[in-house]
C-alpha cells in the first residue's frame, strides 16, 4: 500500500475510472429492488426539513409576537417606514403627486421634467469627472426618453435610490461592528458568506411572506442582498487604514467614536467607495429580479416581454437596463475617485458663481416645469416623438430564425448530444453513496481533514433533504458552462495579458459585461434558442465568462518580469515563454478566476429556471411562485452549499498551488 | 522617585503569544533562550529606563530589536505583558481609559515615521485636529495652529493638502501636529528614517533648533547611530528586545559595554565625540589661555596640532584641571585610540 500513498496522482486517476465505470453501468448493475436505492435516493428516507421550515414561517407570520405587537405587525411596521421615502422618491422621478384615488385622481404636481432630470445628471457628471463623462450620461438618459422608456427607468431608479442608502448604511455599520469586536466578525463572516451564495429567489419568499406583494418587498430583499460586499469592504478598508493613523489617532486621545469618524472611515474613504459603487450595482442587478415579487420598473417590462414572448419589447427594455446600468456605473466610480482627490477649495466667491451646476440645474428646473404646464412636451417626452426599436428587434430575430434556423438547431443538437447528455448521464449516473464518499476524498486531498468532514456533512444534507437528482442537474449543468466559459475565458484572457492592445479593447468589453444585471443575458438567448439547458447553457456562459478572462489576464500579465528575463535570457522563444514560464505562474490566479465563474455560474442558474431547467434553481424557483418557504430556502442552502464546496476546494488547491511556487 | 524624572519604565515586558502573562509571572527572568523556546515572541524584555525632565533620549536598536514596541509600550498603545510604567510619578497603567486619554491628549504628542497624515485635512486641519479632539474652539484651534506651523517653517501653505506637499514639509506638518497641544512629552518614532539624507540632515538641524527653543523631554527612536550620537544627550541601545547599555555618546565611545555596542561606535568620528576632559592629561601643566574642558577634540585639534607644547585645559569655573598633547588629538584624528 505504501507506494499508493507516494503516487496520490495515479490513486486519483483509478478512482476517476472507477466513478466513470459505475456511472455508466450502475443502471444495469444497481438494477435489482434490492439495490436501486443507490441510484435513486428512497423518497422513505427524506427528512422533511421543507416541511418543519414552511411550518416555522407559518407560525411565524400567523402567531409569532412580542406581547404587545405581533411579528405580522412588526414587519408591516417596518414595511410602511420604507415605503414612505420610496413612495416620495417614486412620485418625484416618476409619476408625480396625487390628490385622490383611483380613477378620480388628479395629479397635483408632476414629476420631474425629463429635460430637469438629464440636466442634473450632466451636471453630475461634469461635477464628477468631465465633460465627457456628462456627455455619456447625458445621452444615456436622453436615450431612455428618445426610446420610450422613461417611466419604467424611473420607476427603477428610485428603487435603486432608496435600496442604497439603507445598503450603504447597514454595510457600514455592519463592518465596523465587525471591525471592532472579533467576536462579532466571526459570527458575521460564515453568515456574509452563506448570503453571497444563496440564490436570491431563495429569500424572496420569506420576504414575500413578512412583507406582502410589492415595491417594499422588492427593496428589503434589495438592500438584504447589496449589503454584505459593503460589510466585507468597510471591514477590509479599516483593517487596512495605516496603523500609524491608528497609533496617531490613540495618541491625540480620541474616543472610540471620534476615532472611528474622524479618522478609520476619512482615512479609508478611498476602499469604502468602492463598496459604494457595489451596492449600486448590485441594487440595481436585485431592482431587476424583484421586478418578480412586484418592484415595477423595467425588470418588470421585460418579465412582462418575455412571457409574451414579446421579443422586440424586451430587447427595448434590456438595453434601457444596459444603459442605465453603465450610467450609473460610470457616474458612481468617477465620484468615488472624485472623493479622494483633495484639492484646495476654490477662492471665496459669490453663492451662483460657487454653484454654477447646481444653480443651472435649478434654472432649468424652474422653467421646464413652468413652462410644462402649457408645452407639455417639455414636462414629459411627446410620445409622438418616442422611437421604438422593438420592430426592428422582432424583424431581426425573425429573420436570423428563418434563415438560420438550421444552423442555430445544428449547434445547439451537436452540443446536446456529444456534450451535454454525455456529462448528464454521467452524474445522473454515479450511486450517490459513492460520490458522497469521492466529495469527501477530495475534500481531504486539497484542504485536510476539516474541508473533508465539511464536504460530508454538506453532500449528506443534500441527500438526506431529498435534493441529491436536482443537485446532480445543477452540477452538471454549471459545470458544462464553467467547462465552456474556460474553454473561450482563459485564451481571450492570455490574448489580452499579451498584447496591450487587445488587452484595452477586451478590458473595455468585461468591464460593461459585469455592470450588467444577470437577467439581461436571457433575452437573446432565449429569443434565438427557446427553452430548455441549451439555451440556459448559453446564459450561464455568457455571464460567467468575465472572470475567467480577467483573472487569466491578470495571472499572466503579473508574473515576475525577471523570470521572463531569465527565459529570454536562456533563448526561450515565444512560445517556450508563455507555455512554460507566464501559464504554469499563473495557475494559481487562473484557478481563482475559475473559482468565481463558479460562483456566477450558479448564481445565474437560479435565473435560468425561467427558461425551463429542471435542477435546483428551478426548485427555487418553483417554491417562489407557489409561495413554499421550506421549499425554496432548503433548495437555496443546497445550491449556497455546492457553491461552498466548489470554493473551498478551488481556493485550497490554488493556496497550495502558490505555496508550491512560492508566490504568496 | 527621583523628582527630575519625567518617565521610568521598571522591567517592562511584551511577549506575543498566548498566556505570555502566566508565562512570566511562573518565569519572572526567564532568559532570551527560554523565552523563544516557550513559544513567545519577545519584543521587550526586562526594559528599565528613565527619561529625565528636558533630556533627549534617544532609543537606538536596528530593525527587530523592539525599539518600536518599547516606546509604544511607554504610551500604552502596546499594552505591556508586564512591568510599571511612570509618568510625573502617577502609574500609568493603573490609568483609567478616560484618565489615559486625557494624559494623551493634553501631556503627550508623537512623531511618525510615515507622518500619518490624514489625508482628507489641508495642513492647518491637521495641526488643527489635536486640538479640535480635545473639544477646542475652532478659532482658538486655528490660532494656536497658525502659530505652530509658522514655527516649523511652513507659513503660506495652511491650505495644502498632504499630498502636494514633499516628504520633509510632511514630517514638518507632523512635528508641528504633535507640538499644537504643548505635550510634556515628546515620541519620535524614527522621524527622519524616511526622508532623503540631505533632507534628514537638514530636519536633525531643525529639530535641534526647535528643542533649542523649546526644551521639551523627548524620546527618540532611531535605527541610524550617527543620528543618534548627533541628537542625544543619552542613549539607549537595544538588542532582542533588551537595553544593552544606556549611556551619553561619549560613554558609549569610550567604554562600550559590549562587542555588539563597540561595532556601532567603531566609524563613529571619535573627535567630535569625545571631548578634551576624557583624554587629558589630569594634573598636568599646559600653555596656552585654556580649553574648556567640555570642548570636542574636533574643536580644539587644530589649536592642539599647532601649538608647541600641551595646551592647558580648564573646568568650567576656569581653573586649570590639567593639559592636552599634540599626540592624543592625532591619535583620535586617525583612530588609534587608547
Amino acid at each position: 500500500m505504501a507506494w499508493l500513498l507516494k503516487k496520490p496522482t495515479l490513486v486519483f486517476l483509478a478512482l476517476f475510472a472507477a466513478t466513470w465505470l459505475l456511472a455508466k453501468y450502475s443502471s444495469t448493475w444497481f438494477e435489482s429492488p434490492s439495490l436501486a436505492w443507490a441510484i435513486d435516493y428512497p423518497k422513505t428516507w427524506v427528512l422533511p426539513l421543507k416541511d418543519y421550515v414552511s411550518a416555522a414561517m407559518k407560525w411565524l407570520v400567523e402567531d409569532a409576537g412580542f406581547g404587545l405587537f405581533s411579528f405580522t405587525e412588526l414587519t408591516r411596521a417596518i414595511a410602511w417606514l420604507i415605503e414612505q421615502p420610496y413612495e416620495f422618491v417614486r412620485a418625484v422621478l416618476a409619476t408625480g403627486f396625487f390628490d385622490g384615488i383611483g380613477r378620480r385622481a388628479t395629479q397635483i404636481v408632476p414629476p420631474l421634467s425629463w429635460i430637469a432630470v438629464t440636466a442634473a445628471v450632466v451636471a453630475l457628471g461634469h461635477y464628477a469627472k468631465s465633460w465627457g463623462l456628462a456627455a455619456i450620461v447625458g445621452l444615456a438618459f436622453l436615450y431612455l426618453a428618445v426610446f420610450g422608456q422613461w417611466e419604467s427607468a424611473m420607476v427603477t431608479l428610485a428603487s435603486v435610490v432608496i435600496a442604497v442608502p439603507f445598503g450603504v448604511a447597514g454595510g457600514l455599520m455592519l463592518g465596523i461592528l465587525a471591525y471592532r469586536h472579533k467576536s462579532f466578525e466571526a459570527v458575521l463572516k460564515p453568515v456574509l458568506d452563506l448570503m453571497q451564495t444563496i440564490p436570491v429567489f431563495a429569500y424572496l419568499v420569506p420576504i414575500l411572506f413578512m412583507f406582502g406583494f410589492g415595491p417594499v418587498s422588492a427593496l428589503v430583499a434589495t438592500v438584504i442582498y447589496a449589503m454584505p460586499p459593503m460589510a466585507r469592504i468597510t471591514t477590509m478598508a479599516l483593517k487596512n487604514v495605516d496603523p500609524e493613523i491608528v497609533d496617531f489617532g490613540k495618541m491625540t486621545g480620541c474616543t472610540q467614536r471620534q476615532m472611528t469618524w474622524k479618522i478609520l472611515v476619512p482615512s479609508a474613504l478611498n476602499g469604502l467607495m468602492v463598496g459604494v459603487n457595489q451596492v449600486i450595482m448590485l441594487s440595481l442587478n436585485m431592482v431587476i429580479i424583484a421586478s418578480m415579487i412586484g418592484a415595477g420598473g423595467l425588470g418588470f417590462d421585460v418579465l412582462a416581454s418575455l412571457r409574451r414572448l414579446n421579443i422586440g419589447g424586451g430587447f427595448e427594455a434590456g438595453i434601457a437596463i444596459v444603459i442605465l446600468a453603465v450610467a450609473l456605473d460610470r457616474l458612481s466610480q468617477a465620484l468615488a475617485a472624485r472623493s479622494t482627490e483633495y484639492s484646495p477649495p476654490p477662492r471665496e466667491q459669490g453663492f451662483v458663481a460657487r454653484h454654477k451646476r447646481s444653480v443651472t440645474v435649478v434654472v432649468i428646473l424652474g422653467i421646464t416645469m413652468g413652462l410644462g404646464l402649457f408645452i407639455p412636451a417639455l414636462q414629459t417626452y411627446p410620445e409622438a416623438a418616442e422611437l421604438s426599436t422593438g420592430a426592428f428587434w422582432t424583424n431581426g430575430v425573425k429573420y436570423l430564425n428563418i434563415n438560420y434556423f438550421d444552423q442555430f438547431e445544428a449547434v445547439k443538437i451537436f452540443l446536446l448530444t456529444n456534450f451535454l447528455l454525455p456529462i448528464k448521464r454521467f452524474f445522473l449516473g454515479i450511486p450517490w453513496p459513492w460520490a458522497i464518499a469521492m466529495i469527501t476524498l477530495i475534500g481531504w486531498k486539497f484542504g485536510g481533514w476539516k474541508l473533508g468532514a465539511m464536504n460530508f456533512a454538506m453532500a449528506l444534507f443534500i441527500a438526506t433533504t431529498g435534493m441529491w437528482e436536482k443537485a446532480m442537474i445543477t452540477i452538471y449543468l454549471c459545470g458544462a458552462s464553467v467547462v465552456i466559459a474556460s474553454i473561450i475565458g482563459i485564451p481571450i484572457g492570455i490574448w489580452a495579458a499579451l498584447s496591450p492592445r487587445a488587452g484595452k479593447v477586451i478590458g473595455v468589453a468585461i468591464d460593461t459585461l459585469q455592470t450588467l444585471p444577470s437577467f439581461v443575458y436571457l433575452i437573446p438567448v432565449i429569443m434565438l434558442f427557446r427553452i430548455g439547458d441549451f439555451t440556459a447553457m448559453v446564459a450561464i456562459v455568457a455571464y460567467a465568462l468575465v472572470p475567467a478572462v480577467r483573472y487569466a489576464a491578470h495571472g499572466v500579465r503579473h508574473v515576475s518580469p525577471d523570470l521572463i528575463e531569465a527565459g529570454v535570457v536562456s533563448g526561450c522563444t515565444k512560445r517556450q515563454i508563455l507555455f512554460k514560464i507566464r501559464l504554469p505562474l499563473a495557475l494559481p490566479e487562473i484557478l481563482l478566476g475559475i473559482n468565481q465563474t463558479i460562483m456566477l455560474a450558479l448564481s445565474m442558474l437560479v435565473i435560468t429556471a425561467l427558461v425551463g431547467t429542471r435542477d435546483l434553481g428551478q426548485e427555487v424557483y418553483i417554491a417562489l411562485t407557489k409561495a413554499d418557504t421550506g421549499r425554496g430556502l432548503v433548495a437555496g442552502l443546497a445550491i449556497a452549499f455546492i457553491a461552498i464546496m466548489a470554493d473551498r476546494i478551488i481556493s485550497a488547491s490554488a493556496r497550495k498551488a502558490k505555496t508550491r511556487y512560492g508566490i504568496d | 522617585m527621583a523628582e527630575n524624572i519625567k518617565l521610568a519604565c521598571r522591567n517592562v515586558w511584551k511577549l506575543y503569544g498566548p498566556r505570555a502573562v502566566e508565562f512570566l509571572k511562573a518565569n519572572p527572568d526567564a532568559d532570551l533562550e527560554r523565552v523563544k523556546n516557550a513559544g513567545f515572541v519577545p519584543a521587550v524584555r526586562g526594559a528599565n529606563v528613565d527619561v529625565r525632565d528636558g533630556e533627549i533620549f534617544v532609543i537606538m536598536g536596528l530593525s527587530g530589536s523592539g525599539k518600536s514596541t518599547l516606546v509604544r509600550c511607554m504610551s500604552r498603545l502596546i499594552e505591556p505583558t508586564a512591568g510599571e510604567l511612570f509618568f510625573e510619578g502617577q502609574d500609568l497603567r493603573k490609568a483609567s481609559k478616560k484618565a489615559l486619554i486625557d494624559i494623551r491628549r493634553h501631556k503627550m504628542g508623537m512623531v511618525f515615521q510615515h507622518f500619518a497624515l490624514l489625508p482628507h485635512l489641508t495642513v492647518l486641519e491637521n495641526v488643527a485636529f489635536p486640538l479640535t479632539i480635545q473639544g477646542q474652539a475652532k478659532a482658538a484651534a486655528d490660532t494656536r495652529a497658525r502659530e505652530v506651523i509658522e514655527l516649523v517653517g511652513l507659513g503660506g501653505r495652511e491650505n495644502y493638502y498632504p499630498r502636494e506637499l514633499s516628504g520633509g514639509q510632511q514630517q514638518r506638518v507632523g512635528i508641528a501636529r504633535s507640538l499644537a497641544v504643548e505635550p510634556e512629552l515628546w515620541f519620535l518614532d524614527e522621524p527622519f528614517s524616511a526622508l532623503d539624507p540631505l533632507i534628514r540632515r537638514e530636519m536633525q538641524d531643525e529639530f535641534m533648533r526647535l528643542q533649542a527653543m523649546l526644551k521639551k523631554t523627548i524620546v527618540f527612536i532611531t535605527h541610524d547611530f550617527d543620528e543618534a550620537i548627533r541628537l542625544a544627550d543619552r542613549i539607549a541601545i537595544m538588542k532582542d528586545g533588551a537595553i544593552i547599555q544606556v549611556a551619553t555618546p561619549e560613554e558609549l565611545v569610550m567604554n562600550p559595554a559590549s562587542d555588539y555596542v563597540e561595532e556601532f561606535t567603531r566609524h563613529v568620528p571619535r573627535d567630535k565625540v569625545i571631548s578634551v576632559g576624557a583624554v587629558m592629561k589630569k594634573g598636568a601643566e599646559g600653555a596656552g589661555a585654556g580649553l574648556p574642558m567640555a570642548s570636542k577634540i574636533a574643536e580644539i585639534a587644530e589649536a592642539v596640532v599647532m601649538a608647541d607644547a600641551p595646551l592647558k585645559v580648564v573646568d568650567a569655573a576656569g581653573k586649570a584641571v590639567g593639559a592636552i598633547d599634540r599626540e592624543t588629538v592625532i591619535n583620535i584624528l586617525i583612530g588609534r585610540v587608547r
